[in-house]
């Protein structure tokens, strides 16, 4: 019978992704209410080194394939290296990061493993024996309970929603071979282009500060971009401010752009339409700056300031100065 | 302008061009053979963007009284991407659907933005298909059909779980690229841009294959009237389970939907001074919210 429950580690550039503390954490807790063990999958070129760290949140087994043709990621040489392992040793649950790379590796493992899985998860729990996985449907509008029949049962985390516990475990690390043949890979990287502005990627920011229409104007997000300084905040944007061009499309938050889970979003001069309210809802907590008191951001926020957004940030940024300082 | 074959691939043109139309004239296309291409592309019906979406009493599904319909804003792109290639390289686009009755409307769509036929898969034992029995119906309708790629959207904006490009491109044993902004084809191979977290990827796959659509592919034509008026007599195939030969047992399941967790009330800082405002809503990010 199908044991116990897996995560796949996602890192990059040999150091890992903070969703896979977010996965090994999660799993851990999974794993004690069944009473069995946690093991994880590190693929990648020269990451043997690393691989033990797991141990720290909770993983028991670290099951590594240090292999050339698995850097960088492609999804073909992934889901053949994971495929492989998990038929080897049938566990019951598989999860993984949905992060862009968890995405696209997990909906190819659906395919390779013949199973089901819930996608982008904002909770998961144990009823029964059997993973229960929630997760946002229709963009936040309702919510599934999702189970799966046949196995492994496999879910897809959402990033920044999943605490980080450590559980001191093992993490002892076992190596395997990838099995791969060159002819399987039919992808190749032929270059990266890094985004160098050095900020945390939007899906990952712990503060975001987002602008919209009421900014009126590329020029003035440089009071937004001075808010996010102060904070150590990403910056995003809200569709109309992508679509006008003020904005790199990758800044957009909503059902068409990312979405995001941060601990505080700041929503600047955005009326808060149901496409966006769909990419923020899950942030822990919403502020609001919009001179418009029935603006429908309001609808979600905590904290909500009814004013002139060129006014009250500006004068945010220096309180928050003063407060960090 | 650039001949296929050897050269080395200059990174710019994608990612410096625009994704306009403009841009596209200038780059032939060569699919490595003579022949027409033969596109297919993906779509399935889902709520407008809009919709207000009510839980049913019984928690079995939503209530689908009052929505609008409308084709996944995602698949949109595909489609998009569909025409402008054949409008290229000359060949055929075929419209895939799994969906009730009602989804021949978001086919007849496509048909009207210029694909050429369509494939209905209407079968009320697929209704609350998972991912894999939806990729399953899609790949024993696409097999049966010449296809040198395959265009979907990255993911429908009703159940969101962007699984079934990939599960279909498994079981139909090509490649995936997934979630992509820009695509390329020359040379027998495609060049595509997928953004990742803080950086984006030149990914180049072999033909054919599967690619998943993002918003940035391309902007999406409307459907003009006389587009209209010839889609009605575009031919459409409507198949079944048994005509495709697949099992209609999911494997995931939602056992129950729900609404969305409520938030607690949310509470509007008061006050004529902007200075004042300010400060307070510090001091409560500070001292309750402890987040800043
Ligand atoms: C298929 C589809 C997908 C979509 N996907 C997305 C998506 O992913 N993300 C997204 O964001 N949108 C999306 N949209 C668009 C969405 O419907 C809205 O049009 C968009 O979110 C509006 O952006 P906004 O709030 O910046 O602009 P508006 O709705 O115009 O709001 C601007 C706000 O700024 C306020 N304001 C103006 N001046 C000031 C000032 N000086 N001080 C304070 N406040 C001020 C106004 O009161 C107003 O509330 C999508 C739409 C469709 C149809």
């Amino acid at each position: 019978m199908a044991k116990g429950v897996w995560i796949v580690a996602e890192q990059r550039d040999g150091a890992y992704r903070k969703i896979s503390f977010e996965l090994a954490s999660t799993a851990r807790k999974l794993a004690d209410q069944l009473g069995e063990e946690v093991c994880a999958v590190l693929l990648g070129s020269g990451i043997e080194g690393i691989a033990g760290e797991l141990g720290k949140y909770g993983v028991d087994k670290v099951y590594v394939a240090d292999d050339a043709a698995l850097e960088p990621y492609t999804t073909d040489a992934h889901a053949t290296a994971v495929a492989k392992i998990v038929k080897e040793n049938d566990p019951s649950i598989l999860l993984l990061g949905a992060s862009v790379q968890g995405k696209d590796l997990s909906a190819r493992l659906v395919g390779k493993l013949a199973t089901g899985m819930a996608t982008d998860c904002t909770d998961v729990k144990i009823d029964g024996g059997k993973l229960v996985a929630f997760r946002p449907m229709y963009a936040g509008k309702c919510f599934g309970e999702v189970t799966v029949a046949s196995t492994p049962q496999m879910a897809s985390l959402r990033p920044n929603v999943f605490s980080i516990v450590e559980t001191a475990k093992a993490g002892e690390v076992v190596k395997f071979d990838a099995g791969l043949d060159a002819s399987q890979i039919k992808t190749k990287v032929l270059e990266v282009q890094k985004d160098t502005s050095g900020k945390v990627d939007l899906t990952e920011a712990n503060i975001i500060v987002s602008g919209g229409r009421g900014m009126k104007g590329p020029e003035n997000y440089n009071i937004i971009e001075e808010l996010a300084d102060v904070l150590g905040a990403t910056v995003g944007a809200s569709r109309a401010a992508v679509d006008a061009g003020w904005r790199p499309q990758s800044d957009q938050v909503g059902q068409t752009g990312k979405i995001v889970s941060p601990n505080l979003y700041i929503a600047c001069g955005i009326s808060g339409a149901i496409q966006h309210l769909a990419g923020m809802s899950s942030s822990k907590y919403i502020v609001a700056i919009n001179k418009d008191n029935e603006a429908p951001i309001f609808t979600k926020a905590d904290y909500g300031v009814v004013d002139d957004l060129f006014k009250v940030v500006p004068e945010f940024t220096q309180v928050c100065k003063k407060l960090l300082a | 302008m650039r001949p296929g074959g050897k050269e080395n691939f200059n990174i710019s043109i994608l990612w410096n061009a625009g994704a306009g139309p403009a841009d596209a004239a200038v780059r032939p296309l060569c699919i490595g053979k003579e022949d027409d291409v033969n596109i297919v592309a993906c779509v399935k019906q889902v709520p407008d963007t809009e919709a207000m979406i009510k839980v049913k009493p019984d928690g079995s599904g939503i209530d689908e009284a009052g929505i609008k319909w409308v084709m996944n804003p995602y698949d949109e792109f595909g489609v998009e991407e569909a025409l402008k290639l054949k409008e290229k390289q000359g060949g055929d686009v075929t419209i895939v659907s799994l969906g009730p009755a009602r989804a021949m409307e978001t086919i007849r769509t496509a048909l009207a933005m210029g694909a050429d036929k369509g494939i209905h898969i209407n079968d009320p034992a697929l209704e609350g298909a998972d991912a894999y029995v939806t990729a399953s119906a899609l790949a024993a309708a696409i097999k049966a059909i010449p296809h040198d790629i395959i265009f979907c959207g990255q993911r429908a904006i009703d159940d969101d779980s962007g699984q079934v490009g990939s599960v279909l491109a498994e079981m139909l044993g090509l490649p995936s690229v997934t979630i992509v902004t820009k695509a390329d084809i020359e040379g027998g191979a495609i060049k595509v841009i997928k953004p990742i977290e803080g950086a984006q990827l030149l990914i180049e796959s072999s033909l054919p294959c599967v690619v998943t659509a993002q918003k940035g592919l391309n902007e999406p034509r409307y459907a003009s009237l006389p587009g209209i008026m010839k889609a009605k007599k575009k031919p459409v195939d409507v198949k079944d389970a048994a005509a495709l030969g697949v099992s209609a047992e999911v494997k995931a399941k939602v056992a129950k939907f729900v609404p969305p967790p409520a938030r607690p009330p949310g509470k509007i800082v008061c006050g004529d001074d902007p200075a004042a405002k300010a400060a307070e809503l510090g001091r409560l990010l500070r001292e309750e919210a402890k987040v800043i």
